[in-house]
């Protein structure tokens, strides 16, 4: 069962100094990222500052011009069916021509291969996954007939279905109405007490604290990553995102955080 | 009908399910102009091919045009990737190119040989019939139907085997890629299709119909369904309708048969624009217009249900103060105080409107809403 995990692997995911550029522009500097295995980690930082290039990065997506990342110790492409991806909702077309329920199927295409169909139990896992989300009752529903935060919830549901051992999340909180939000709250804790592994790109700072055990700080460079209550402190937000950060939830036993509005 | 006739619809209808298939895929896509320029450029790869082998049947220049479709988009993506040409642009320089070449080739070099732009742009179905597939002296049918057989096969099996493929690279070329599907590859494999499929197609239709029968039966059952298996279905069954009833007018005008076949794809999506049950404007309409009467019935009894009892009711209940309220002009105020008479309700006593129960229900409903 656990072959995937080689002996004496701390992390999870490990890249080792990233760098990556879009036409001379540097989108990723020299960046570690080391997530251990089983916990909820947040990337935060200014928008541009590399953060869905570093998740692309580590699904293997972009090529880095430096560095590498490793899945458990190995190159992506011989660990790819642990790794599920969440990508922002807005990256595709949901006036395609099809239901709830096939959306989530996509997820079962990994592990079928070239040619080979999905068949029924394909079709009852992803009915479990969307029960897993709430969404049972949408299985056949037009894809844009969804809300926002359907929508969402059938993009997390497809990564369930991939039954993998590391999330990859873009902003999956982004947009959501108030139960989308609870319910990936709920499910992150779930896949956290199943001893699976997430990262999420994650915009809204007040959160950071309540949903996530480990942060990333990333602009560019990686300005700080370990658990929240070190490292998500004012200064190291500062740091990030260039000036002063008011009005942030947070805890931590470096400078205390300026709550003032 | 006589058999060269039967021939003739044979042709037109295996050539529009053919290009119906890849068709839907380019429309999901939103890679509908490419078809164009693969249609059109496509014939620089038959040229090119006919002066290596200089046979005009040989099967080597469907090969060659597959490989200038090819080309034409991977040289439209490498303009666009330098970011400084958008991809319709990059079309819209390469297409040209690539055909202008095919056309000075043809016209300084191969003067003497059945090959002119006319017949590319336009085809000549009706000699379909006449260039027939006999071999050992045993006539088979027209040489066109045995291609366009054969290329239809090749996409019913091709779409069949990498349906799912096909699918999630269109909806999700990034999840296709982390799953291992290489985009690129299904992307280039699907353009491989479109060339095959637009130069076999067009030595009998000609590239204009090639596009129309690309395009548009696939953007008409776009409307009408939003399940992929049907979209793709009803496209092949548009397409085949519209080759039917375009052969039909040709013959109706005594006109180019291609041009009419293309007409008729042009009648069948206004058609389906117009009337699809759902998404179609006349539905549409419809529906903005119902929205609209029922929104102003329940304004009016909210309307009534706020002041109902209060000290103001005797004068906000009175018909002529709705116009005024509600800023309706006359007759409108009278045709939805008249309609939610008639729905039972509210009734109108000492020129006062009064909810009926029911209506007090339906304004309780209207307002949580």
């Amino acid at each position: 069962m656990t072959a995937w995990l080689r002996t004496g692997d701390p992390f999870a995911v490990q890249a080792t100094d990233l760098t990556l550029a879009y036409q001379q522009r540097p989108v990723l500097w020299d960046v570690d990222l080391e997530v251990p295995q089983g916990v909820l980690m947040a990337i935060v930082g200014p928008n541009g500052a590399g953060k869905t290039t570093l998740l692309r990065t580590a699904l293997g997506l972009l090529r880095p011009a430096a560095g590498e990342v490793r899945i458990f110790g190995r190159p992506y492409a011989e660990q790819r069916r642990l790794v599920a991806y969440v990508p922002q909702r807005g990256s595709v077309d949901w006036d395609f021509p099809t239901t709830a329920l096939d959306i989530v199927t996509m997820g079962t295409y990994g592990g079928l291969g070239w040619v080979k169909r999905p068949g029924a139990a394909e079709r009852s896992r992803a009915t479990a996954a969307l029960a897993q989300v709430g969404m049972q009752a949408y299985a056949d529903r037009q894809i844009s007939q969804l809300s926002g935060g359907q929508q969402q919830r059938v993009f997390l549901a497809r990564a369930l279905v991939q039954d993998a051992q590391i999330y990859l999340m873009d902003e999956p909180f982004q947009g959501v109405d108030a139960t989308t939000e609870r319910a990936i709250v709920d499910l992150l804790r779930a896949l956290r007490a199943d001893g699976k592994t997430v990262v999420a790109v994650h915009h809204d700072l007040q959160t950071v604290a309540e949903y996530f055990d480990q942060v990333t700080l990333l602009n560019v460079r990686r300005i700080a990553a370990g658990p929240v209550e070190k490292v998500f402190t004012e200064e190291n937000l500062r740091l990030t995102y260039g000036g002063r950060v008011a009005g942030i939830g947070g805890r931590g036993n470096g400078t205390p955080l300026d709550m003032s509005p | 009908m006589t058999s060269a006739q039967v021939d003739v619809l044979l042709v037109a209808v295996v050539v529009a399910a053919a290009c119906a298939i890849p068709g839907t895929f380019l429309v999901l896509r939103r890679m509908a102009m490419m078809s164009d320029a693969i249609s059109h450029t496509v014939l620089l790869g038959i040229v090119l091919a006919f002066f290596i082998v200089a046979d005009l049947n040989s099967p080597i220049l469907i090969l060659g045009a597959a490989l200038v479709g090819l080309l034409t988009v991977v040289l439209v993506e490498a303009l666009s990737r330098t970011g400084l040409v958008r991809e319709d642009t990059a079309i819209g320089l390469v297409f040209p190119a690539l055909f202008s070449i095919a056309v000075i080739l043809i016209s300084s070099l191969a003067g003497n040989v059945h090959l002119d732009s006319d017949a590319v742009l336009l085809g000549e179905i009706a000699f379909a019939p006449f260039n027939r597939f006999a071999p050992f002296g045993v006539d088979l049918g027209p040489i066109a139907l045995w291609v366009m057989g054969a290329i239809l096969l090749l996409n019913l099996a091709g779409t069949a085997l990498f349906f799912k493929e096909l699918k999630l690279a269109t909806f999700d070329p990034a999840l296709a890629a982390a799953l291992g599907f290489s985009p690129a590859l299904i992307h280039y494999g699907l353009m491989a299709v479109v060339s095959v499929t637009a130069v076999g197609a067009f030595d009998a239709v000609g590239s204009i119909l090639v596009v129309a029968l690309m395009i548009g039966p696939p953007a008409a059952a776009y409307l009408l369904t939003d399940r992929l298996p049907r979209m793709l279905g009803l496209s092949v069954v548009i397409g085949a309708a519209s080759a039917v009833g375009g052969y039909w007018l040709a013959r109706l005008l005594d006109a180019n048969i291609a041009g009419s076949m293309a007409t008729a794809v042009g009648i069948a999506f206004i058609l389906v624009l117009l009337l699809a049950p759902q998404r179609g404007l006349v539905a549409t309409a419809r529906r903005h217009r119902h929205q609209r009467w029922t929104f102003a019935r329940q304004m009016l009894l909210i309307h009534l249900a706020t002041h109902e009892g209060t000290p103001s009711e005797a004068d906000e209940s009175r018909p002529d103060h709705m116009q005024r309220h509600m800023r309706w002009p006359p007759d409108f105020s009278d045709r939805v105080i008249q309609t939610a008479t008639d729905h039972g309700l509210i009734v109108l006593k000492n020129n006062q409107l009064h909810l009926t129960p029911q209506g007090r229900t339906e304004a309780r409903a209207a307002a949580v809403r």
